[in-house]
């Protein structure tokens, strides 16, 4: 565990980058530090691995005070990923993998064999070990940071805005590897960045650092989206909260209806006299194809001849409440078609069926929000009413 | 064009204390020890400087300064000071001619090395020394070595002026050639200056190769 307990850095020239800055950062999860730049959140983060020293306060690693630590001692013991990697040009993408463990003494083969596994263990073709950092594009190198950061195995990762210089779909899948990989691991990482969406996704808790170094909420992403503390942190979510905060709702307790799917080799009779408007086509393997509208049907044959309008499936075990709506918005049925992992159709969501646990979980986020405002004490009531005004 | 064929057919000019072979080997002599002496001063310095950032305002002096200092006029200075009797009214003028350009080159290499870089270094745990070592000087090591070739070259050119002290080296053919209307040998030890400047510049170059690494110089060695 990671404990800031009232720390404060301020710079010769009066600047306070961080303002009495107190909270714990839990060991095995990823906090995130996010906020507007001058937020203090790449000071803070600096502070747990001594590149910066509070002026007031302490950060303790464990209980134990990190300046009462050697600087590169300490730091070999903490991964550190920043934004442009930071490869060493002159060394191979091996060798840069290796560096901590070489530092720590490993003999030379073992260092090897970690740096090979590492690459492997975060996406990257070993054919790479031997190349140059720059022969590898952004996204790899930012890769190379994670499996260096890594090398040692240390418990505690720090990550500064990792993946703020790779576009976007470079960065999704950065993202959803790293969660993938501390699925494995279990790290206590603390990951600073300036996109709440970004936050959002990666956090099991998410610091919402306002300009000047004051912490103005620490939460859970779905919590935060559901009750912002104040008007600096709703302006900071930005639009969309409600649907965002969906994204947190398992879609896994959806009811299904499966008298709404039909294969296609069905012939059309048996749909006729239904008082469904739409049915979903699937493939004989349950695929689905399309929707088909009961009031359009030919006289005879199969669906094979029957024009489909186009859908959207979610996966049931896996996907939010979010990606159903999404599946539901994207066909004129306004019903959602759920699938199994291997993308057959289960049966499908009606939109009935979805409005209710839409406004459960509109109920539910509410309570949320009123216990934790509650735990808060006195002090946090006209933070609660501000968000309360419902904007 | 036949006085160059007069000088180096001239077999005397190959054997002897004042023959081309030894008049060669002087003149490397100078040229290395003052190159080593201004190396031994100005690396360190320049990494010192670079790596802490403490006295970048001796950089800029010591540009200025060498900018205006005629490499001649100092060697007439050390020569009225300190005689004839030793090689250092040599020495120190070829000296004062090498150090800024390596001391200038070491700076900002090293001080040029992205922020970055060093950043991941310490956040890794490289200690301060193993900062320098480690990564800053084989990144800057492209432009160390190019403040090292333009002082070799420079001095191997001005190692001339040797001569005028009564000292040996390739400079005596033109010296000596001068004064004896030999113009044979003055063009003969210009051509012999200027070959032995190349064969620095490709010497330098070579080093270059071999030295950086292919992820600095970003020469492609794809397997």
């Amino acid at each position: 565990m990671i404990t800031f307990d009232r720390v404060t850095k301020r710079y010769p020239d009066g600047t306070v980058a961080v303002d009495d800055l107190s909270l714990e950062v839990p060991t095995g999860g990823i906090t995130v530090f996010v906020g507007p730049s001058g937020c203090g959140k790449t000071t803070s983060l600096r502070m747990i691995n001594r590149m910066i020293d509070p002026s007031e306060g302490r950060v303790l690693l464990d209980g134990v005070d990190v300046t009462t630590v050697d600087p590169p001692t300490l730091r070999r013991g903490i991964g550190y990923v920043i934004q442009q990697a930071g490869l060493f040009p002159h060394r191979k993408i091996v060798d840069n993998v290796a560096t901590v463990p070489q530092l720590l003494g490993w003999d030379r083969r073992k260092a090897r064999d970690r740096a090979m596994e590492l690459l492997e263990r975060v996406g990257l073709d070993t054919g790479l070990a031997n190349r140059y950092p720059f022969q590898l594009s952004g996204g790899q190198q930012q890769r190379v940071g994670v499996a260096r950061a890594l090398a040692a195995d240390p418990p505690v990762l720090l990550m500064d805005e990792p993946f703020s210089a790779v576009d976007p779909i470079v960065r999704a899948s950065l993202q959803d590897e790293l969660l993938r990989l501390q699925a494995e691991l279990h790290k206590t990482i603390v990951f600073v960045t300036h996109d709440i969406d970004e936050a959002v996704k990666l956090g099991d808790r998410v610091a919402v650092l306002q300009v000047g170094g004051h912490l103005a909420q620490l939460d859970d992403p779905a919590t935060l989206l559901a009750r912002p503390a104040d008007g600096f942190v709703r302006e900071f979510l930005g639009r969309d909260r409600g649907i965002r905060r969906l994204s947190f709702v398992p879609g896994a307790g959806l009811g299904l209806r499966g008298d709404l799917t039909v294969p296609v080799s069905a012939d059309v009779a048996s749909a006729r006299g239904t008082a469904e408007p739409w049915l979903a086509v699937v493939d004989p393997d349950g695929g689905p194809l399309g929707w088909a509208a009961t009031a359009g049907l030919p006289e005879s044959g199969t669906f094979e001849a029957v024009p489909l309008a186009p859908y959207g499936t979610f996966v049931r075990d896996r996907d939010s409440l979010r990606a159903a709506l999404d599946a539901a918005l994207l066909s004129p049925s306004g019903n959602a078609i759920a699938v199994d992992d291997s993308g057959r159709a289960e049966g499908v969501v009606t939109r009935e069926v979805l409005d209710e646990a839409l406004v459960l979980a509109a109920r539910e986020a509410s309570r949320v929000a009123g216990e934790t405002r509650a735990d808060e004490g006195p002090g946090e009531a006209g933070g609660a009413r501000e968000a309360a005004d419902g904007r | 064009m036949n006085w160059l064929t007069d000088f180096f057919g001239d077999p005397a000019h190959w054997s002897g204390p004042d023959g081309i072979p030894a008049r060669l080997l002087e003149h490397l002599a100078f040229s290395a020890a003052a190159l080593l002496l201004a190396a031994l001063i100005a690396l360190p310095l320049g990494l010192w400087i670079g790596h802490t950032g403490r006295g970048a305002y001796f950089i800029v002096a010591t540009v200025n300064v060498a900018r205006a200092i005629p490499t001649l006029g100092l060697l007439v200075l050390f020569v009225l000071l300190l005689g004839t009797t030793t090689v250092w009214p040599v020495l120190i003028p070829l000296v004062a001619l090498a150090a800024p350009p390596i001391l200038v080159n070491t700076y900002e290499g090293v001080r040029g090395v992205d922020p970055d870089l060093r950043d991941a270094a310490y956040g890794m745990g490289l200690r301060g020394g193993q900062v320098l070592g480690r990564v800053l000087v084989p990144v800057a090591l492209p432009l160390i070595l190019l403040g090292l070739r333009l002082s070799a070259v420079q001095v191997v050119a001005t190692t001339t002026v040797a001569a005028y002290a009564g000292l040996g080296g390739l400079g005596r053919f033109i010296i000596d050639g001068l004064a004896t209307k030999d113009y044979a040998s003055v063009a003969g030890g210009a051509v012999l200056v200027v070959l032995f400047a190349l064969a620095v510049q490709l010497l330098f170059t070579l080093a270059q190769r071999t030295a950086v690494s292919p992820g600095v110089s970003r020469r492609q060695r794809v397997r």
